[in-house]
């Protein structure tokens, strides 16, 4: 979206290291959302289309409270609903709002192989750059949340920025200024999971939710997005939030030991053919008195 | 495989004291593959290693090159698959070959003379042609899973993370034979190359590197 605006804390696909990645300067910004609290109202949805400049869309009714089936390019930030039965047979309507979780750790940025077109920047935000996108959609399969979504007429992905230009601006992002439950909450790292955890605590002690806890998945090295739950031992139960989510290992191995085994195994034939040739060389059709004969 | 080799089509007329190698169709289909599949192989590299992405720009930069990098593909396959129907054939591994494997030491060595006659190819470009066929396969169907990631349902995910390492297994795998192909096509076999552009060989070139073909041609017969 917005470039320079944010010191740069790493670059997808590039050669080296990332200049200025070592300054230590910005806090790690976060939201927290508290599904407990969250009504399913989509006021954010609307904030995100309005802030982000793109139309309303038509939604898709299928008997629940949710929008459409699945975030798109232009619509980054869904309330994904559920009805869940409890076990006592008593049902909890549970709301999510998905969007890009901002993975400390990010999938999509692993797997890009186009220079600057993913961005994090060092207050934690992960951000697409699309005219630096080449549209091969490897994001689509480096992320664990299933969030970058490809425009197929642009040949762009797209996805949440965290109103890294809101941001960068000392504005808090669109959706959080919209809610009116006060369900959403936006600051630093720290004072976000100081506020998720005392939320948790009573969610334990006063109100009966004995297994309600913090989502701030350790398998991606943490996210700029964490939720309080009523139950962090189901978390699927909340639209498919993914338990474990980790950047997928064929991944991890196709962008690290892969890349290193390939290089040197193509450096290494090239090697080979050419000690080859200045060991043997070519090989000359001779006639029957022995003398070269071109071919 | 007999005493002979049924070849259906035109190559082995002799004019001139030269031989036709490879029919015009051939030679076409060949450097349609050659050229389809080194576009292939140069933006994809691109797209492999951070190292490499600058090679995106021989091509028009990254969004062109990946725009092409498909399509580009889907006729490598299908001028692979030309080949297939072509040469399926001359390509069939026998027993003539397997005898020449066994002295394949000789033929590193480029001590031709100690090499067991074989027909119209040998044991190594039959190999090579195996290799391209099932690898261009490989390449087209996981291409497809990674032309279309969001065509795959999220619930069946594991096909787009098998489809990366179905396309760059394969690609390696073809790239490693590609570059002995090249090397010998146009290094160390003197007189590959002319043969794939001009489609003759001399009746020396025919005899020393395929006897039984060459003594086919000379009995008069074509193939």
């Amino acid at each position: 979206m917005s470039q320079a605006i944010l010191q740069i804390r790493r670059i997808s696909g590039h050669p080296g290291p990332v200049p200025g990645a070592d300054v230590e300067r910005a806090e790690q910004v976060c939201k927290l959302i508290d599904t407990t609290t969250c009504i399913g109202c989509k006021a954010c949805e609307v904030a995100c289309l309005e802030w982000n400049g793109y139309p309303f869309t038509d939604t898709t009714f299928n008997n629940t409270y949710q929008t459409m089936p699945d975030t798109t390019w232009k619509y980054w930030n869904l309330i994904r609903f559920n009805e869940y039965e409890r076990e006592d047979g008593t049902l909890m309507l549970l709301m999510r709002k998905d969007q890009c979780m901002h993975c400390a750790d990010p999938g999509c940025l692993a797997a890009c192989p186009a220079d600057g077109a993913i961005v994090q920047y060092h207050n934690g935000i992960v951000d697409f750059q699309q005219e630096h996108c080449i549209g091969c959609q490897y994001c689509v399969t480096g992320c664990p949340f299933n969030i970058p979504k490809f425009n197929s007429d642009t040949k762009k992905v797209f996805k949440c920025t965290l109103c890294a230009d809101r941001v960068a601006v000392g504005l808090e992002p669109a959706c959080i200024k919209s809610c009116p439950t006060g369900c959403l909450h936006f600051g630093t790292k720290d004072d976000m999971t100081i506020l998720a955890e005392t939320r948790a605590k009573q969610l334990r002690e006063h109100y009966g939710f004995e297994k309600a806890g913090v989502y701030d998945p350790p398998g991606v090295g943490g996210t700029g997005v964490i939720y309080v739950l009523h139950d962090t031992t189901n978390p699927e139960a909340y639209g498919g939030l993914p338990r474990d989510p980790r950047i997928p290992w064929v991944v991890r191995l196709w962008k690290g030991p892969a890349k290193w085994i390939g290089n040197l195994a193509m450096f290494f034939g090239v090697v080979g053919v050419t000690l080859h040739y200045l060991r043997y060389g070519p090989k000359t059709v001779r006639d029957r008195n022995g003398r070269g004969d071109q071919p | 495989m007999s005493v002979s080799q049924t070849i259906s089509h035109a190559v082995g007329i002799l004019k001139d004291g030269r031989i036709l190698r490879y029919t015009l169709s051939e030679r076409v289909n060949h450097w349609t593959a050659a050229l389809t599949y080194i576009y292939c192989l140069v933006t994809g590299l691109a797209f492999w290693s951070p190292y490499m992405f600058w090679l995106a720009d021989l091509f028009g930069g990254g969004p062109t090159a990946r725009f092409w990098h498909p399509w580009l593909g889907v006729v490598f396959v299908v001028s692979v698959l030309w080949m297939f129907r072509v040469w399926r054939d001359d390509m069939r591994i026998t027993d003539v070959d397997l005898a020449w494997k066994k002295a394949i030491g000789h033929y590193i060595r480029n001590e031709d003379e100690d090499l067991p006659p074989i027909w119209r190819f040998n044991y190594g470009q039959k190999l090579f042609f195996w290799v391209m066929l099932y690898g261009a396969i490989l390449l087209l169907l996981s291409g497809l899973i990674l032309w279309f990631p969001e065509s795959i349902p999220w619930n069946l995910r594991w096909l787009r993370y098998l489809g990366v390492a179905a396309h760059v297994t394969a690609a390696l795998v073809t790239i490693g034979a590609f570059i002995i192909h090249v090397y010998m096509g146009t290094a160390m076999v003197r007189g590959g190359f002319t043969s794939i552009i001009r489609g003759e060989v001399s009746t020396g070139w025919a005899r020393m590197h395929h006897r039984l073909w060459y003594e086919q041609v000379m009995r008069g017969k074509r193939g």
